[in-house]
């Protein structure tokens, strides 16, 4: 059967890692590709590098960091961040990314998530989505979760796979940066809504966080970063938890 | 020399990567050359079937391929790679290469399994396999797919995974070997999977 996956995430900023809190107040970290050579080590099952870099000339750091990465790791990673057509894509595939992950592009225009994915397949496509609660259920922010789409978060990950999406990175942005638990709800809302993978993004705090949103949200992995970056815990520790919890995870 | 078939959908600078720190020369291809120096040929591969097939006809490398195949070159496919290695897929409606009987099916997600099977993944061994030399038993490898092949001859099965069915993940007849998992994201047991192939 397949493990649950532990996935690092490092927020990227003109080549250096940082953590945003409520996507905002970011805390230099260091290298990236240091710190995915570390948890790879670590046993890590995926790292994701988001280029939150605010220019386009500042986002070519991101191809020489993916190439880095690729001859130093051997285990999957993801890209995500500002990637708006075929062309973003491929060339950060051929430089040794295994998926890109797209968020407000996706939202500006579904076709590239079809298109893409035909191209590319599905299993390199990653839609992110930014979820923030209302009266009614989630709505679907975009631009680091500034502006809401007017789309209802279920609905768009229906949307998404059906034009070819592989995978679903969810973050609560109610959640980010607080460390009270991922949104359990979110979670288990999306994943019954949707054949593809969900990966739980913000809020963890504690082992039991992620637990519980790997059991009861259905999630298929779990995405955080300060936690790691600040060693509150490290992967070989979760995944014990999580194994004595009933887990099946890679150790 | 190691040649890695690069047909425009696939990480084969990660398979490159993978290649070069077994200590061997490696280079990608992605038009015909002369097969003399060429001991290996790998096909990585993602994407979708028909565009794959498509475009190996297109750079003629379909043809290189087999004659590698009859001049006793050994050859590794790896996901999409070894997908096309049959006569057909559920995926697409174009012709396979036809190596091995049978075809490629979709997974059903009826057991509530997400689709694509996208993870870390163990291989239960049927029969020995030089090319899983050293590898300890249930060692886990990164699978990511929506496919999976069906063998028409059990034979060529050498490993299978469990993901709601029991599927061939690895698979071997002659000098042909395919792997459905990809050894070259698969940390040291897929690097020593690599060696282990480029050494034969």
């Amino acid at each position: 059967m397949v493990t649950k996956r532990i996935i690092p995430c490092l927020d990227v900023m003109n080549g250096k890692v940082v953590k945003g809190v409520h996507f905002e107040n970011l805390r230099d970290a260091g290298d990236p590709v240091m710190h995915a050579k570390f948890y790879s080590d670590e046993g890590a099952d995926e790292i994701v590098f988001l280029d939150i870099s605010a220019t386009i000339e500042k986002r070519k750091t991101i191809v020489d960091i993916v190439k880095k990465t690729a001859e130093e790791i051997s285990i999957p990673f993801t890209v995500g961040g500002g990637i708006k057509s075929i062309k973003d894509i491929n060339t950060l595939l051929e430089s040794g990314a295994d998926k890109i992950s797209i968020n407000t592009n996706a939202v500006k225009d579904p076709l590239l998530v079809y298109e893409s994915a035909k191209k590319f397949g599905s299993q390199c496509i990653v839609i992110a989505i930014d979820a923030k609660k209302d009266k009614t259920g989630w709505q679907v922010y975009v631009e680091s979760g500034r502006k809401p789409a007017g789309m209802d978060v279920i609905q768009w990950a229906k949307k998404v796979e059906s034009l070819g999406a592989g995978e679903i990175l969810l973050t609560s942005i109610d959640a980010d940066g607080t460390q009270k638990g991922y949104d359990v709800e979110l979670t288990k809302r999306v994943s019954e809504n949707v054949k593809v993978p969900v990966i739980a993004s913000g809020g963890a705090g504690s082992l039991e966080h992620m637990l519980r949103v790997l059991v009861e949200g259905r999630a298929s992995a779990v995405l955080m970063a300060s936690l790691l970056h600040f060693k509150v815990f490290t992967i070989s520790q979760i995944k014990k938890y999580l194994q004595q919890n009933g887990i099946i995870v890679r150790i | 020399m190691i040649g890695i078939i690069n047909y425009g959908a696939g990480n084969v600078f990660s398979v490159l990567k993978s290649v070069e720190k077994t200590g061997k020369k490696a280079k990608i291809m992605s038009k015909p050359e002369k097969i003399r120096d060429i001991t290996h040929i790998i096909l990585p591969g993602v994407g979708a079937f028909d565009d794959g097939i498509k475009s190996m006809r297109e750079t003629g490398m379909d043809e290189f391929l087999k004659d590698g195949i009859k001049k006793g070159r050994y050859i590794l496919g790896i996901c999409l790679g070894l997908q096309l290695f049959f006569e057909r897929s559920e995926e697409g409606s174009l012709n396979g290469f036809n190596f091995f009987s049978g075809g490629n099916l979709r997974f059903s997600g009826n057991s509530g399994l997400s689709i694509p099977h996208m993870g870390w993944n163990t291989v239960l061994m049927k029969k020995q396999s030089k090319i899983f030399k050293d590898i300890p038993a249930r060692s886990f490898f990164y699978f990511a797919h929506s496919y999976y092949p069906v063998p028409a001859d059990r034979d060529i099965i050498i490993g299978v995974t469990g993901y709601g069915v029991k599927f061939a993940s690895v698979v071997e007849k002659n000098n042909i070997i395919g792997l459905q998992f990809h050894p070259e994201k698969s940390s040291v047991h897929g690097q020593k999977i690599i060696e282990n192939f480029v050494n034969l």
